[in-house]
C-alpha cells in the first residue's frame, strides 16, 4: 500500500497536497484498492464551492459507489477532466495522473484536522479488516 | 447467440396485419409522422420460436435448477395458478370498467377476488386493513412509508428519520427518502441482533418509524421483537414489517400480534407466484385499524347488499400508488394458491421451509463460517467464506463453481454487514436429496479451496459464457444494438 | 397441497442431523406471546375446487362487451406466438439475472427489449422496464428533478390524469411544485407553457397522443423548454409511434409509456409495463436495471446487468430510485410482440388502428346531436360531444353490448357531456356501424 509522506489524509480516505493557496486532492491508494476497479467519476464544476467534509465528488465501481469529501472548505479551480474519460487513472495512480480537484482554500487552519502520513499509517491499522 | 436484429432479414414477417377493411380517406400530416421505421426485427414465427426457445434454455430457472437464492423464496411455481390468470373473464377485463360498475356490474367477480386476497391477507398477518395496489415489494415499502408519512403529518407530527438496521435491502431507506426520510442506521450486535442501546438512543420524536425484516436478513427471529415494538410505541414511532421472510413464520407469528403497523408482502415470495426473471410482483400493504384511512384509494369495500364497489371517499387517503387495483394476474395466482394449500399447508409451508434451512445449516457449519447463530436459522442460513477467502476461493467464485454443477448460487455479499456472504434459501418445496446433492458441492468446494482453489476459481466452464467482464460493462457502455454501418453506401 | 416433496422418515434424519426433536424446536425463539391469536384460514382444497370457484368469479365479470374503451390501456390482439413463448418456464420462473453466466438468455433478451425500445421513441438508451407507465412517469419526474437541481414541474393537462393523480401521489413529501396547464382546442396550451416557464423549473410533461387521443408535434415547446435549462418528458403510447414522430425527433429528454399495448392482456390493470427511454446524458440517472454488453475471459460476447451503482443494493438512500423487482416478463412479452410484427407490421398496426379510428368518427358524425370534435389530427381514439350525460349514455350502451368509451366528466369538470372512443384493430367495420348504430338509438331515445 502506497501512502506518500509529502500529502495529508482524511479519514474517509482523501490525499491532499497543499500548493501554496491551492489544495489538490484525490483518493488514497487504499481507497481505490477497496473500491476496486473504478468505472466512473463524477466531478464538481469549476467555480463551485465546496465545504469541509461535505461531498465534492463521486466514484464507482462495479459493485460499489463512494461518495468523496472535501478536505478543505474552497471554490474548485481545476478538475481532472483526463480522469472523466479515464476513472482507471484512479486505480492506476491515485497520487498522480489520477487527481480529482483543485480547490482555492478558504482557511488554512483546516489542515489541523487532517493527518500526516504517519498518523494515516496507524489509523489503517486500526481500521476492521 | 446471435441477435434477433442479426437474424433480421428485409421484407420477413412472422404475424400478418389484416387488410384494412374501412375505405381509407383521412391522411396524417407528415407533421405528425416519423421520418423513419423502427429498425425492428424481421423474421419468419419459425425464425422468432427458435431464437426465443433457445435463449430461454440458457437461463437456470426454478423448473430446471436448485435455486437457493436467498432472500427471494424461489420455491416452486404450481402450474395450476397460471391457468387461473388465464381465464377469460379476467385476462379480458377492461380495468375501466370497475370504475364504471356502478349500476350494471361488469366486474364484481374481480372486486369480490380482490376483496377476498385483503381478508385473507389480514388474516395472516393480523392486519386490519389491506390494499392490493403495491406493483412490487419495494413499491410496498414505499407505498408503506407514505402511509407513515402521511399518518405523522395528520398527527402534526414533523420526524426526520426513518431506522433502519444495518442488515437491511437496500430498498428500505431508498423507499424512505422517496417519502422524504433520512435514514438513520442501526447497527447489528455481536448476537446478529439490533443493537438495543443503539436503537433506544434513536427514539423520539425525531424518529417516525422502524423498519425491519423479521426473522430478519441474517434468517434470525428476534426474540426481543415485541420489546423493540413496544419501546417504538411508546416513542411514538410506528413499527414497518418488510415482509421479504414471511414464508418462515407462517402460521406461527403475525407481524399484526407482533406489534407491527405496516405490513408489505412479497406475494413473488411467499405465496408462490413466479417471478418472470425480475418480476411482475406484487407488494401488498397491510396496516392497523388506526392507519387504514391512509390507504391508498380507490378501495374494494363490500356494501350492504352483498356487492362490491370501489370507494374513493377516504380524504386522507395517499392516493393512488398504481394506475388500478395493482398486479391483479399476480393476485389471482396468489389467492389460488393460498386456497390450495389452506391452514395447514400454509403452516407446513413454513415449518419445511425451516427445516431444510437448517439441515444445510448443520451440514454446512463444520465447512463454513456460520455468519451469527452457528446452531439454528429460519428459513435461510447465511454463512461466510472468509476462511475459503484465505486461499484466494471468494464467495464469487464459489458461486461461480456451482454454476457448473447445475445449481443456482445462493445470494452473495448480502447482508452488507456480513464478509464474503452466502445467504441459502432452500425453500420448502425441495426435497432432501436435492439439498444433499447441493450439500455435497458446497462441501467439495470447501475442500478444494484448500487443495486446489485454482479449479473454484476458474469457474464457470461450462456455462454458455465463462465469466463476464463487468468492468468493461460499466467502463464502455454498451446498452443496445445498432445496425452495421452499410459497407456499399 | 402445499408442494412438499418430503416423507416422514426424511423429516425424522433431517432433524436428527440438525440436532432437533422436533419441527416445533426449530420456533422456540418465538416465545408462547407472540404466537398467532388467530389463523382462521379455510383447509386447502383441491385443484378441481378452486378451479371451480375462480371460473365462478370470472364468469361474473363481463368482459364481452365491444368495447370502446381505451383511455390509456387498449385492447389490442396478442399474436399466439407472444403467450407459447412466454409461458416457458425458463423464463418465467427465473429470478433477476444476478448471476450472469446462467443467465445469458434473459440478459441478451433485456439487451433486446432496450434496442427495441430505444428504436421505438427514437431515444439513445432504454432501462429493462419499470412497473407501469404512471410509476414511470413518476421516476421520469424524480429524474428531472436531480439532473437540474430545480423543484417546479409544468404539467400539460393532456397528460393522463391517472398518471397526474398518481403523480402528486408519489412525490408528495418530496418539494415539488406542480402547475398544470390546460388543454385548448384538443392541444398542449403554449402560450400558458411559455408563461410558465422559468429559471425555476426542472420539467415540461407533455403525452403524445393526449388523453382526448389528439396527436401534436410538442417540438416548438421542447425547444422552449430547453433553453430554460429545463428537462422535456413525454409519456407515449408505443403503438402510436408505429407512425407518429417520435420523442426523440421533437427533442424529448426522457420518454415514458405504458407498454401494455405491446402483447399484454388487458387483466384487469395489471402486470403491466413501464417503459422510459432517455438521453444519452441522463444514462446514469435513470431508474431500474440497465443490461450491458460486453465479453467473457475468452473475448465471448455476453451481457450482463450494468451501471448498478445506480442502484438500491448498493446505493441505499442514495439511489436513483428504491426499485428492485421490475416487469421483466412484460417487457419480455413485448419484446416477443415487437418481433413478431416486426419494422413493417407495426407501421401496418399503427394505420389500421388510425384508419379504423377515421372510420368510426365518419360513422358518429351523422348522428343527429353527436359532434365530433375535429379542432386536431388523433391517432386511434377521439372526443365526442353528445347532446346529454355521457354516464347516462354508457348504461344505455351497456344494455346494448357495448363499453361505449371513457365519459370525460369522471377526470374532466365540464365535460360531462363528452366521450373518449376508441377504435383499435379488433374492431371490425360492422362492430363500428352496429356501434354507430346503437350509439344513435341511445342518444335519440
Amino acid at each position: 500500500m502506497s501512502i506518500p509522506g509529502n500529502l495529508l489524509y482524511t479519514k474517509d480516505h482523501e490525499w491532499v497536497k497543499i500548493e501554496g493557496a491551492t489544495a489538490i486532492i484525490g483518493i488514497s491508494d487504499h481507497a481505490q484498492h477497496a473500491l476496486g476497479d473504478i468505472t466512473f467519476v463524477e466531478l464538481p464544476k469549476i467555480g463551485d464551492r465546496v465545504v469541509q467534509g461535505k461531498h465534492c465528488a463521486t466514484v464507482e465501481s462495479v459493485k460499489a459507489a463512494s461518495d468523496v469529501y472535501a478536505p478543505f472548505s474552497g471554490k474548485v479551480i481545476k478538475i481532472n477532466t483526463e480522469l472523466l474519460q479515464h476513472p482507471e487513472l484512479a486505480n492506476q495512480s491515485p497520487y498522480s495522473q489520477g487527481w480529482f480537484i483543485a480547490i482555492e482554500i478558504d482557511n488554512i487552519k483546516e489542515k489541523d484536522s487532517l493527518m500526516l502520513e504517519s498518523e494515516y499509517v496507524h489509523y489503517l491499522t486500526q481500521l476492521p479488516s | 447467440m446471435q441477435l434477433i436484429f442479426e437474424k433480421s432479414r428485409k421484407g420477413r414477417r412472422a404475424f400478418r396485419i389484416p387488410a384494412v377493411d374501412v375505405p381509407v380517406k383521412a391522411k396524417l400530416p407528415s407533421k405528425y409522422c416519423r421520418s423513419n421505421d423502427a429498425l425492428l426485427a424481421e423474421v419468419s414465427e419459425l425464425d422468432l420460436v427458435r431464437h426465443f426457445t433457445n435463449l430461454s434454455r440458457l437461463n437456470f430457472s426454478v423448473d430446471t435448477n436448485f435455486y437457493p437464492l436467498g432472500s427471494c423464496t424461489m420455491k416452486y411455481n404450481p402450474k395450476f395458478t397460471e391457468q387461473i390468470a388465464g381465464l377469460e373473464g379476467f385476462r379480458e377485463l377492461h380495468p375501466l370498467f370497475a370504475q364504471l360498475d356502478a349500476t350494471v356490474p361488469y366486474t364484481q367477480g374481480a372486486l369480490e377476488v380482490l376483496f377476498c386476497a385483503e381478508q385473507v391477507l389480514c388474516e395472516i398477518t393480523g392486519m386490519t386493513a389491506f390494499t392490493t395496489q403495491p406493483l412490487a415489494g419495494a413499491h410496498g415499502e414505499l407505498t408503506g412509508a407514505m402511509i407513515i408519512a402521511a399518518y405523522h403529518r395528520h398527527k402534526g407530527n414533523t420526524p426526520k428519520y426513518v431506522i433502519v438496521p444495518d442488515s437491511s435491502h437496500g430498498t428500505n431507506p431508498a423507499s424512505a427518502a422517496i417519502a422524504g426520510y433520512e435514514v438513520m442506521v442501526i447497527p447489528t450486535d455481536k448476537d446478529g441482533y439490533m443493537d438495543m442501546e443503539a436503537y433506544k438512543s434513536k427514539l423520539g420524536p425525531e424518529s417516525a418509524a422502524v423498519m425491519l425484516t423479521c426473522p430478519d436478513t441474517l434468517g434470525i427471529f428476534n426474540p426481543r421483537i415485541k420489546e423493540i415494538a413496544d419501546l417504538a410505541h411508546k416513542a411514538g414511532v410506528l413499527m414497518y414489517y418488510d415482509g421479504a421472510n414471511l414464508n418462515a413464520v407462517l402460521g406461527k407469528v403475525r407481524p399484526g400480534d407482533l406489534g407491527f403497523d405496516i405490513v408489505h408482502l412479497n406475494l413473488h415470495k411467499t405465496f408462490a407466484t413466479p417471478h418472470g426473471g425480475g418480476g411482475p410482483g406484487a407488494g401488498p400493504v397491510g396496516v392497523t385499524a388506526r392507519l387504514s384511512e391512509f390507504l391508498p384509494v380507490p378501495r374494494v369495500i363490500k356494501k350492504r347488499d352483498n356487492t362490491f364497489a370501489l370507494e374513493y371517499k377516504f380524504p386522507h387517503s395517499i392516493g393512488p400508488v398504481a394506475p388500478f387495483y395493482g398486479n391483479f394476474g399476480v393476485i389471482l395466482k396468489a389467492l389460488a394458491y393460498i386456497m390450495l394449500l389452506g391452514k395447514t399447508g400454509l403452516i407446513e409451508v413454513s415449518e419445511i421451509a425451516v427445516l431444510n434451512a437448517n439441515y444445510c445449516l448443520a451440514r454446512l457449519k463444520d465447512f463454513y463460517q456460520v455468519a451469527y447463530n452457528k446452531n439454528r436459522c429460519m428459513h435461510e442460513c447465511i454463512l461466510s467464506a472468509v476462511e475459503q477467502a484465505k486461499n484466494g476461493v471468494r464467495a464469487l467464485d464459489i458461486a461461480k463453481y456451482l454454476i457448473d454443477k447445475g445449481f443456482h448460487p445462493p445470494t452473495i455479499y448480502f447482508p452488507l454487514i456480513v464478509k464474503e456472504a452466502l445467504m441459502i434459501e432452500p425453500t420448502e418445496t425441495e426435497s432432501k436429496e436435492t439439498l444433499d446433492s447441493f450439500i455435497a458441492v458446497m462441501i467439495e468446494i470447501a475442500k478444494m479451496s484448500k487443495t486446489h482453489p485454482e479449479l473454484v476459481v476458474n469457474a464457470p466452464l461450462c456455462s454458455p459464457v465463462k465469466r463476464l467482464d463487468e468492468t468493461k460493462a460499466a467502463r464502455e457502455l454498451n446498452l443496445r444494438w445498432r445496425p452495421p454501418l452499410e459497407k456499399d453506401g | 397441497m402445499s408442494f412438499i416433496p418430503h416423507t416422514e422418515q426424511e423429516i425424522n434424519e433431517m432433524l436428527e442431523t440438525i440436532g432437533a426433536s422436533s419441527i416445533d424446536e426449530l420456533f422456540k425463539d418465538i416465545g408462547p406471546q407472540m404466537r398467532p391469536k388467530s389463523f382462521h384460514i379455510p383447509e386447502g382444497r383441491s385443484e378441481l375446487e378452486v378451479d371451480r370457484y375462480f371460473k365462478v368469479m370470472s364468469q361474473k365479470n363481463r368482459p364481452g362487451l365491444v368495447n370502446f374503451i381505451g383511455a390509456g390501456f387498449y385492447e389490442h390482439y396478442i399474436p399466439a406466438v407472444v403467450d407459447a413463448l412466454a409461458s416457458r418456464s425458463e423464463f418465467y420462473t427465473a429470478y433477476t439475472p444476478y448471476q450472469s453466466e446462467c443467465a445469458q438468455g434473459w440478459l441478451q433478451a433485456m439487451y433486446e427489449y432496450q434496442t427495441s425500445i430505444c428504436e421505438l421513441t427514437g431515444l439513445d438508451v432504454s432501462n429493462a422496464s419499470l412497473y407501469d407507465g404512471g410509476t414511470a412517469l413518476c421516476e421520469a419526474v424524480m429524474m428531472a428533478i436531480r439532473i437540474t437541481g430545480r423543484n417546479k414541474v409544468i404539467v400539460d393537462c393532456g397528460v393522463n390524469h391517472t398518471y397526474r393523480t398518481m403523480l402528486y401521489a408519489y412525490t408528495k413529501n418530496l418539494a415539488i411544485e406542480f402547475v398544470e396547464t390546460p388543454v385548448v382546442q384538443g392541444l398542449s396550451c403554449r402560450k400558458d407553457i411559455y408563461k410558465l416557464l422559468d429559471d425555476r423549473t426542472a420539467a415540461v410533461i407533455l403525452q403524445n397522443p393526449n388523453f382526448f387521443g389528439a396527436v401534436d408535434d410538442h417540438s416548438d415547446i421542447v425547444d422552449k423548454t430547453h433553453s430554460c435549462g429545463a428537462v422535456a418528458i413525454g409519456s407515449v403510447y408505443p403503438i402510436s409511434l408505429g407512425i407518429l414522430k417520435t420523442p426523440a425527433e421533437m427533442g424529448i429528454d426522457i420518454a415514458t409509456g405504458e407498454g401494455q399495448s405491446l402483447g399484454l392482456p388487458l387483466s384487469f390493470g395489471g402486470p403491466y409495463l413501464g417503459f422510459m427511454a432517455v438521453r444519452k446524458e441522463y444514462t446514469r440517472q435513470m431508474p431500474g436495471r440497465i443490461v450491458g454488453a460486453t465479453v467473457d475471459k475468452d473475448g465471448k460476447p455476453g451481457y450482463v446487468l450494468t451501471l448498478q451503482a445506480r442502484e438500491q443494493h448498493i446505493r441505499r438512500e442514495k439511489a436513483t430510485s428504491n426499485i428492485c423487482s421490475n416487469e421483466a416478463l412484460c417487457a419480455l412479452r413485448a419484446l416477443m410482440y415487437l418481433c413478431a410484427l416486426g419494422k413493417e407490421g407495426l407501421r401496418e398496426l399503427a394505420l389500421l388502428n388510425f384508419h379504423k379510428s377515421e372510420f368510426a368518427k365518419t360513422c358518429l358524425d351523422t348522428i343527429p346531436g353527436v359532434v365530433v370534435k375535429r379542432s386536431s389530427p388523433t391517432f386511434n381514439e377521439f372526443t365526442v360531444m353528445l347532446p346529454h350525460d355521457a354516464e347516462k349514455v354508457f348504461e344505455k350502451m351497456a344494455a346494448k353490448g357495448f363499453a361505449c368509451g371513457f365519459p370525460l366528466g369522471r377526470a374532466y369538470k365540464g365535460m360531462e357531456n363528452y366521450l373518449l372512443v376508441a377504435v383499435t384493430e379488433k374492431r371490425t367495420k360492422d362492430e363500428v356501424m352496429a356501434f354507430a348504430k346503437a350509439l344513435e338509438e341511445a342518444v335519440c331515445s
